[in-house]
């Protein structure tokens, strides 16, 4: 069960009051992530208004080097409502994941590299990645992608046709 | 046999930690230890459980709990599974005789030849606190043992 209901915090894609709300934790580094990014896409696609989309950070920092720090570049760009530019970015850059590509996503959004490269110094946004693991964790979040339906963790595959039979069950209940 | 409950010994034991040092569980007492039996190193997935459970370390340690992994595979095997992991915590061999710690805590699958995803919560006497069994392919997370950490403290400092 999700633990941190959906809230004002999050990053949003979609109504909030939808039928559906799936909660994605993920890591930018981790490839089943990179292979969920445009599953996901293709879901939203399908439900359209029916359905919104929420994604929390969860990286695993020790075995995904990048990842910390590549969550931290996407909070910076939420900061400035660049969010999912950034968390799009991200994942279709997934192979050069790194500093080089934080760099290049920033400029590219005309957000201030020198102020990324100062949060991601200062660590500014940390205790938000933090709050998101932390909370993942107490909800049962077990790696990545985990999934949540309604609050629901999806324990199931997440390929389209999984995902849009689970989801087709929360909408008929 | 059935898995260890709440209120149990838990079996001392003495397993291979490196191939040069071994480890007692009597060694930690006076402090939780958490126990998390898990059937292979390699499994192929991020959501590896050691993996989890390496990130979610500094709040174990917050507890004052430690951490050992134990499954079947030997010392060299969790050797190069710790590096590629960079795991913060000990692995031990339950290797010889194979899964005899396993089976003594009721966690063997016996016609798979490893460990279950079992969990074991032991408090600072040597007792069993907590105890989970997760359905082998499910890897259980870290909330179950957060939350059994956290009602021992209370009931410690009660």
């Amino acid at each position: 069960m999700l633990k941190i209901p959906v809230n004002q915090d999050d990053h949003i894609l979609g109504d909030p009051k939808a039928p559906v709300v799936l909660v994605e934790y993920g890591d930018y580094e981790c490839p089943y992530c990179g292979q969920a990014y445009p599953i996901v896409k293709r879901v939203q696609k399908h439900f359209g208004k029916r359905m919104a989309f929420v994604f929390r950070n969860f990286p695993l920092t020790e075995i995904h080097p990048n990842a910390e720090m590549a969550a931290q570049t996407t909070e910076f760009a939420a900061a400035q409502g660049r969010f999912w530019e950034m968390h799009d970015g991200l994942y279709e850059n997934q192979q050069m994941l790194g500093p080089p590509l934080f760099i290049a996503l920033a400029q590219k959004l005309e957000l201030s590299v020198e102020d990324l490269n100062l949060a991601l110094t200062n660590g500014t946004y940390a205790s938000r990645v933090k709050s998101d693991f932390m909370g993942g964790v107490r909800s049962g979040v077990n790696g990545t992608p985990t999934f949540f339906i309604n609050g629901d963790r999806h324990d199931g595959a997440f390929g389209f046709d999984d995902l849009v039979v689970a989801i087709e069950a929360r909408l008929q209940k | 046999m059935p898995l260890l409950q709440p209120g149990e010994l838990a079996p001392d034991f003495t397993l291979h930690v490196t191939p040069d040092q071994q480890l007692s569980l009597s060694e930690l007492r006076g402090r939780p230890i958490i126990l998390a039996f898990y059937p292979a190193d390699f499994s192929p997935v991020c959501g590896d459980q050691m993996a989890l459970y390496n990130e979610v370390f500094p709040e174990f340690q917050k507890l004052g709990a430690e951490l050992v992994g134990i499954s079947v595979d030997g010392v060299w095997c969790h050797d190069e599974f710790a590096k590629s992991r960079k795991l913060h915590f000990p692995l031990l061999a339950d290797y010889e005789p194979k899964g005899a710690v396993a089976r003594q805590y009721g966690a063997y699958r016996q016609k798979d030849g490893f460990a279950e995803r079992a969990l074991f919560v032991i408090d600072g006497k040597g007792k069993i606190f907590w105890s989970y069994l997760s359905p082998v392919a499910v890897n259980p997370g870290a909330d179950g043992i957060l939350e059994a950490l956290e009602d021992l403290s209370k009931l410690s400092k009660s």
